[in-house]
């Protein structure tokens, strides 16, 4: 970690009193807390598809951004040239717009204080990596997909890394240095059966040395994973349409929880009083045995960080413990208003952004259920096992996910493969339908990307296989 | 568009050449940014912002086709553009030959059409303005009904853009682009239950944005008719898309005209070339020089002019939407769709895509419509190009008799993007351009409503 801070003096060429400085103009007409922000990201790709691996880029951005608070009001203003020049002008823009009554005084800076963990150490950073074998990773994926089932037409896979160093600065002392490395591994598999494709997907990640990946014995049970999808989807018959019950499996498919409870449970939402979930602390939102926590500090998970993007260390929450709602996630603005203390969950896309409260990796904690017996419960419903991605609307409490891995129940058996399709429900009351929770929680391989106000981070979900009574499905068969 | 722009751009070209590169492009943006959102008379932020970005594409002669890489960077200094040139040649080298590869062969823009991308009076408004602005939309939506009673803002932004493209082909072209939109996100509360709506403006000029005063109206009315909203019953009904809803089904056509899915079988009208594949009332066009068209532009990412393409005639379809690589796998004839930010590798993206209107209003065709559904907002991830398979979440309005009978909330509709484009049995005239796809209100004759 402390090498973001090195590379951010070594590249800017800012020592700590220009920061100080610049801080202190922020500062000038009494705002409540101001805050730079910088940050340099490399980020490369290697694509490959019909068999060859056909383009490949990198993508370096840097810049810095700069925040002043007062009350509600905030001024951010950012730039990609670095300097003393551009942050005294961008200082001066983000107090000029945001003019408080705040307490202002000369700035110390605290020093390193940054968390005495590194979730996420990776001897060679994966941007480091050579593509000649990345291209060769990909040659294999390729060759192994279209051994696995003469049904495959096309594969596409890409690994994708990213080091990312960011170093926040606050007037409250706050000096946080933070190295985070990213990588993940996409196979899109195509497979045709007469005039009928399919394509399955699987991906995997997080924040490790990409050796990893390069394992065969990481990225073969992946592919396979795809072909079998894609030529599972092939036989896939019409989904049923209409409330019934659904049996969740263990891992990707809490990105219920992300989109159903998670985003409604973020500060800014129940600050301004706009999410169904507004109000509700201590209430009963969830079955008896129903605890969902977010946790930012898994070792190297793609959604954990050392730091948050405001320089807090990251932290266990505990958003509903035993069906009754405990907490919110929270950056500093909406802390501070609200009166309570930061979680660690102000994140941004990157310097070009101001921060919001944002999940890190959110799960469902397991219970007690056999998985099988789960599933023998079900007279007739929906087994769903994989999804492609959700959405939810805050204030109405209405979220979708769609599954594209999803069979038939009937009498208490797996039955037919169903074609994808979304799934209804409303967050406030969706894990109240909860029947019963399995021992088997899993995390998600590490691919999750959510989006709130235009800004994509990367987050975790978990689930262990879960019966939900009642939810509505999407499908076109009565 | 500043004279240094071209010449970083001349430079970044002739440093490919001196690293061996065979050919390549180089693209740079550079643009002024302002944001500012508003709750009720408060400011919540304002943001503004300088950026700029240089894109640089390198081809590497290799045997039987060229390799090719891309790269970007915002550190613009003289070392750290040279250090990329050199970058982006040799990660071209390490990638594999590929016979499509390459720049367009000829046929690059020589004009420079007036498009009403900018106009240079707004370059002066103040921040103060266009506070002011969102602090009216905001006071409109709250006027509209004592239930509006919080929101999530208004937000006013504006973005100055200038944009220099260059290729080892000969083509170094530029142009300026502003964009300013105006958004309001109003909250209805009765019973003890939200909802919340929006209703925006989007516009290459501030003059051509509708009101504040009319966009928070609208916006407030969107949110209180969803007040009440409640399931309906699983049934096949007729569904009738508004101008907001219709142009979804405009991006999944578009996605499946993408010459990428064609050439890679993944979009399920890949083999229906000339075919009548939607209603006779469906005619769907693309055309990147529409005056003041917020997707219009004089040359695509690669240099080529932009272009009217007629995508569904009457129903049959007959264009893809290609760029240099994808029409060269088809071999085909690019049609001036190549879409490039700086950190991007050129892909197909339609510039302004639009259905044709037909006749009569959005009343008159619930009125038409003896029981349905009038969809009003859809959302999640739930199409998939390979097979045409459709299934959304939705709210709206349900019809009984011709007439709006309640609101509608956590209902899918699903369907097949065929069939429904096939059985578009009425189209208003009430095309609405509030993005680059546009449509007026369409009915498509049944689709599987999944609630109760």
């Amino acid at each position: 970690m402390t090498d973001a801070l090195a590379l951010l003096r070594d590249r800017f060429e800012l020592d700590e009193r220009s920061l100080a400085r610049a801080l202190d103009s922020a500062l000038e007409r009494r705002v409540d807390h101001a805050e730079l922000f910088f940050e340099h990201t490399t980020r490369d790709s290697l694509v490959l598809e019909e068999g060859i691996a056909k383009s490949g880029d990198v993508h370096v951005e840097q810049g810095v951004g700069v925040r002043a608070q007062a009350g509600e009001r905030q001024g951010y203003a950012h730039s990609d040239e670095v300097s003393v020049e551009s942050l005294r002008v961008a200082a001066a823009t983000a107090r000029a717009i945001c003019e408080g009554t705040g307490s202002a005084g000369p700035v110390a800076l605290r020093g390193a204080a940054v968390p005495g963990r590194d979730l996420y150490p990776v001897g060679l950073a994966p941007t480091d990596v050579a593509v000649e074998e990345k291209r060769a990773l990909l040659d294999a994926i390729d060759r192994h997909a279209r051994a696995l089932d003469p049904r495959v037409r096309q594969v596409m896979a890409s690994v994708v890394s990213e080091l990312r160093q960011v170093l926040v600065v606050a007037s409250d002392g706050t000096f946080a240095a933070d190295t985070r490395p990213l990588v993940r591994l996409n196979v899109q598999v195509v497979a045709a059966d007469g005039a009928r494709r399919e394509v399955g997907y699987q991906g995997m990640g997080g924040r490790f040395e990409l050796a990893r990946l390069i394992a065969p014995e990481a990225w073969q049970p992946l592919v396979a994973e795809a072909v079998r999808i894609a030529v599972l989807n092939l036989g896939a018959v019409p989904c049923p349409a209409g409330t019934m019950d659904v049996v969740l499996g263990p891992g990707w498919p809490g990105v219920l929880l992300h989109e159903a409870v998670g985003h409604g449970l973020e500060g800014d939402f129940n600050r301004k009083g706009t999410s169904a979930f507004s109000e509700r602390l201590g209430q009963r939102v969830a079955a008896p045995g129903v605890t969902v926590v977010d946790d930012g500090t898994l070792p190297a998970r793609r959604g954990s960080l050392n730091v948050d993007d405001e320089g807090t260390p990251t932290q266990r929450t505990v958003l509903i413990e035993d069906g009754i709602l405990r907490g919110y996630l929270q950056d500093r603005l909406n802390a501070r208003l609200m009166g309570v203390p930061t979680t660690g969950n102000g994140r941004r896309e990157s310097y070009a952004h101001l921060p919001m409260p944002r999940m890190t990796n959110t799960f469902m904690l397991a219970g007690n259920d056999d998985p099988e017996e789960i599933l023998r419960s079900v007279p007739r419903g929906l087994y769903a096992v994989s999804f492609g991605g959700g959405q939810v609307d805050i204030t109405s409490g209405k979220f979708v996910f769609t599954a594209n891995e999803a069979y038939r129940i009937e009498d208490g058996r797996i039955g037919a493969p169903v074609k994808g399709a979304t799934l209804i429900g409303n967050g406030p009351d969706v894990l109240l339908r909860v029947s019963r929770i399995g021992s088997d929680l899993e995390l998600d391989r590490g691919v999750g990307t959510c989006g709130k106000d235009g800004q994509s981070v990367p987050v975790g979900v978990g689930l262990p296989t879960l019966r939900i009574d009642g939810l509505t499905v999407g499908g076109t068969e009565g | 568009m500043s004279a240094d722009g071209r010449e970083l751009v001349a430079s970044v070209l002739e440093g490919l050449r001196r690293a061996g590169a065979h050919a390549g492009d180089a693209l740079l943006v550079e643009a002024e940014s302002l944001e500012t959102r508003v709750r009720g008379p408060e400011i919540d932020f304002v943001k503004q912002a300088r950026e700029r970005a240089l894109g640089i594409r390198a081809f590497v002669a290799g045997p039987g086709g060229l390799s090719s890489a891309n790269t970007s960077t915002s550190d613009l200094s003289a070392a750290a553009v040279e250090r990329m040139v050199g970058a982006t040649v040799a990660l071209a080298r390490a990638t594999a030959p590929d016979p499509a590869a390459g720049l367009p062969e000829g046929g690059f823009a020589t004009d420079a059409p007036e498009l009403g991308l900018a106009d240079a009076r707004d370059r002066g408004a103040p921040v103060e303005d266009r506070i002011a602005a969102a602090r009216a939309a905001e006071a409109a939506a709250r006027a509209v009904d004592p239930r509006i009673v919080n929101s999530e803002g208004s937000q006013a932004g504006s973005e100055f853009a200038r944009v220099v493209y260059g290729s080892t082909a000969g083509f170094l072209g530029g142009y300026e682009t502003a964009s300013h939109g105006l958004s309001c996100e109003p909250i209805a509360r009765a019973n003890g239950s939200l909802q919340r709506d929006s209703w925006h403006s989007l516009a290459h000029r501030l003059a051509d944005l509708e009101s504040p005063e009319s966009i928070g109206r609208r916006a407030g009315e969107r949110a209180l008719r969803r007040l009440g909203a409640r399931r309906v019953r699983t049934q096949e009904v007729p569904v009738i898309f508004d101008p907001v809803t219709a142009p979804s089904l405009l991006s999944h056509l578009a996605a499946c005209v993408n010459g990428y899915a064609i050439y890679r079988e993944t979009s399920f009208l890949g083999a229906r070339r000339g075919e009548r594949v939607a209603s006779e009332l469906v005619t769907v066009v693309d055309d990147g020089r529409l005056p003041g068209g917020l997707g219009s532009r004089p040359f695509d990412g690669e240099g080529l002019p932009t272009r009217r393409t007629e995508v569904l005639a009457r129903g049959r379809l007959e264009s893809w939407l290609l760029d240099a690589y994808s029409a060269r796998k088809l071999g085909l004839a690019p049609t001036g769709n190549a879409s490039r930010g700086p950190a991007s590798a050129p892909s197909v993206a339609p510039t302004n895509l639009w259905l044709l209107p037909g006749e009569g209003t959005l009343e008159e065709l619930v009125a038409a419509t003896p029981r349905g559904l009038l969809v009003t907002e859809l959302f999640g991830m739930g199409f998939h190009p390979v097979t045409g398979d459709y299934s959304r979440g939705a709210a709206g309005l349900w019809i009984e008799g011709g007439e709006i009978a309640h609101p509608v909330e956590e209902v899918t509709i699903a369907g097949n993007l065929g069939a429904m484009l096939a059985s578009i049995d009425a189209v208003a005239a009430d095309l609405l351009w509030l993005g680059r796809i546009a449509s007026p209100s369409l009915r498509v004759a049944s689709m599987t409503v999944a609630g109760e």
